[in-house]
């Protein structure tokens, strides 16, 4: 589903992404684990499109597609979503209102019609299920005064909403108590299907024993120098990133 | 025959007929001497009123019908309230809903017969020293509008809903208002005001409402200026306050192709707090400029500004904000805030803060920007689909959307909103 190839990037003249290999298939879980300033948002910004990075070099394919080329919201109505570590406040527009713009531009894009809202009320009501929400949260402003865990539910929400092919969950875990965690973490494992895939990208191991991943990999300045399956990050927990640095600074 | 000249002529050949006379004239002489503004004043140096001026206007309008279902499109209908229907300058009893008995709302005409002692208590009271040109001659000419009185201790139980029509009136016409609006100790009232023309042709407004607020008392009064385009209109507002009232005049400008706001605020008792805010969003070949002034005259005071602009093609912005402390007006708290977006290279924005301050135990602070849209934020909202341009419309919604949270009137607010979003082109019309 989705093939990163020497992958390089930079912003402003800084090299950040260093030749990043991945694949990623249908039906799985990828962790990406890494250091501070290891590239992790930057590799979850790239593929979603943002246009601030500058590609120096190799390619993303999407189903067979170079996608390097494409805008964010083209991106987005190919099946790509990007769960935000710090989601962005939009005062006076509600979350119904945004889900039903967000869903009717893709649903365009593939040639639909847009989603009858008595069809659309339907659906959200059976994802706010899932994810523990209540009624009021939709006439609220997108994020406008949210709680931490309250935005993250927010992004899972509308990635529920949304059912992309592949999402990446760009430090979900960050900011949230162990009960949103629990309940975020669920509504993920629920959404998962052999159709689509999850890249999970995670300082901690923590939320790695809710969503269980299938792969592991350890990125460090730019590159992913060691990837495995769920017993790395195991390893990480206990012994931290720096063997895995001198290891690779070995080679 | 200039424009001035005309007026002249207009003022003598009726001035017997006239109430006030003493002062009309006095108005009328001092306009006389100083003429109009224009670009060489300081403080018309970026709004040039010679195209306004310039025109051949007829100074009286005949007088026309407007129907129940026009009026309905420019009110607010869920919510019950007072209303006072003018049009061409005329008071429509049949349109209007005045019925009351705690509190006077009337047209001036019918307050000079019935209320005159009251009313020459406050005519023309608020408006300084040095009436500008503008107000000179709404003073020397004006003769129709609103007059509203809350007695001590009365609170107006719905809204007052202020709307000028113009209709009918085939060439440029030249049209004056007046409101003067007193709320005693410990009353409160909330207006709204348009002025609204109804057939596409060319009005000329100039308009002058003022606010007495005395001690405890709560004033808020919405301008909605959504006319038609080749409508122009010179908005003179005036509130005096006396201590512990608190006022508020929020300003959305969306129409016409010329408004120039003078909003002046007189804080005369101690305590006392005064807002202003606006929300301009204009495009091709409008200007808005909004002049502020609010003059802490006494210590202990608090004033809130906050104004917003998005302004597209060419369209033109002027903010003037002047915060005057005098000496005595220690503790005073004064908070000015502009903040601008403009979309193309052709629009452009001039904001001047002007603080003048003689106190030396102040808070007092300014704000302004002009800036463009956050590139993050875009992302979040591409990411999720929306292409670049909604996007883009989506966070000037959101812009300008903050200023619209103090609106009282939750009608209005939804209205109001419902205004912008339909500029911008962005969907809210999911109600859950």
């Amino acid at each position: 589903m989705l093939y990163v190839n020497e992958l390089k990037a930079s912003v402003e003249g800084n090299h950040i992404l260093n030749g990043i290999n991945l694949t990623v298939n249908a039906g799985e879980v990828h962790a990406i684990m890494g250091p501070n300033g290891s590239g992790k948002s930057t590799l979850s910004a790239v593929i979603a499109g943002r246009e601030e990075y500058d590609i120096n070099g190799g390619d993303i394919q999407f189903n067979g597609q170079s996608i390097i080329d494409l805008s964010p919201e083209e991106r987005a109505h190919l099946g790509i979503f990007l769960s935000f570590q710090y989601p962005i406040e939009i005062p006076g527009v509600s979350v119904s209102n945004f889900i039903k713009t967000s869903l009717n531009e893709s649903r365009k894009a593939q040639g639909l019609e847009p989603i009858p809202a008595k069809d659309l009320l339907a659906m959200m009501r059976e994802k706010m299920a899932l994810l523990e929400i209540k009624k009021g949260f939709l006439s609220r402003s997108l994020n406008h005064g949210f709680s931490g865990g309250e935005k993250k539910r927010n992004e899972i929400f509308q990635m529920a909403m949304l059912e992309p092919k592949l999402a990446i969950l760009d430090e979900t875990d960050s900011g949230l108590d162990i009960d949103a965690l629990r309940i975020v973490a669920n509504g993920v494992n629920k959404l998962k299907s052999p159709g689509n895939a999850t890249v999970v990208i995670t300082h901690y191991q923590r939320l790695l024993e809710y969503i269980v991943p299938d792969f592991v990999h350890v990125l460090h300045d730019g590159k992913i120098v060691k990837s495995g399956t769920k017993e790395l990050a195991l390893e990480l927990e206990e012994k931290g990133y720096d063997w895995i640095i001198k290891e690779t600074q070995e080679l | 025959m200039t424009f001035k000249d005309k007026l002249i002529q207009a003022y003598y050949q009726n001035e017997s007929a006239f109430s006030f006379q003493e002062q009309r004239k006095e108005n009328m002489l001092r306009l006389e001497k100083n003429g109009f503004p224009s670009v060489k004043d300081e403080e018309w140096k970026y709004t040039n009123p010679l195209p306004v001026l310039k025109k051949d206007y007829q100074l009286s309008t005949k007088s026309s019908d407007i129907s129940k279902e026009v009026v309905n499109e420019f009110i607010l209908t869920e919510t019950d309230t007072y209303l006072m229907v003018f049009v061409n300058g005329q008071f429509d009893e049949s349109l209007s809903n005045i019925d009351t008995s705690h509190f006077i709302i009337c047209p001036l005409s019918i307050a000079e017969t019935t209320h005159p002692a009251l009313l020459k208590k406050y005519w023309a009271k608020s408006l300084g020293d040095k009436p500008d040109s503008f107000v000179s001659l709404n003073n020397a000419l004006c003769q129709e509008g609103v007059f509203v009185y809350v007695p001590k201790n009365t609170v107006v139980d719905k809204p007052v809903q202020i709307i000028y029509f113009t209709k009918d009136t085939s060439d440029d016409v030249f049209l004056q208002t007046r409101n003067i609006i007193i709320a005693e100790e410990n009353a409160q009232v909330q207006l709204t005001e348009r002025h609204q023309n109804t057939d596409g042709n060319p009005v000329f407004t100039n308009a002058l409402t003022e606010i007495f607020a005395h001690q405890q008392s709560v004033v808020d009064l919405y301008k909605i200026q959504n006319d038609q385009r080749q409508c122009s209109l010179i908005d003179n507002t005036w509130v005096m306050q006396e201590k512990q009232s608190n006022c508020t005049v929020d300003t959305f400008s969306f129409g016409s192709t010329f408004i120039r706001n003078n909003l002046s605020f007189i804080l005369h008792g101690e305590h006392a707090e005064s807002n202003m805010r606006g929300v301009t969003l204009i495009g091709q070949d409008q200007l808005v400029d909004h002049h502020t002034l609010v003059d802490h005259a006494v210590p202990n005071c608090q004033s809130n500004e906050m104004y917003k602009g998005i302004f597209d093609n060419n369209a033109k912005g002027i903010f003037n904000g002047k915060v005057m402390v005098r000496p005595d007006a220690q503790k005073t708290n004064a908070f000015q805030s502009n903040n601008n977006l403009l979309l193309t290279d052709e629009a452009s924005i001039d904001t001047k803060p002007q603080l003048e301050i003689y106190a030396d135990d102040v808070a007092c602070s300014h704000g302004c920007t002009v800036g463009q849209l956050d590139d993050e934020a875009l992302f979040y909202l591409r990411s999720r689909g929306i292409p670049l341009k909604e996007a883009q419309a989506t966070l000037m919604y959101a812009f300008a959307n903050d200023v619209l949270s103090n609106v009282k009137i939750a009608e209005l607010k939804h209205k109001i909103n419902r205004i912008i979003a339909e500029k911008l082109g962005v969907d809210i019309s999911l109600e859950i």
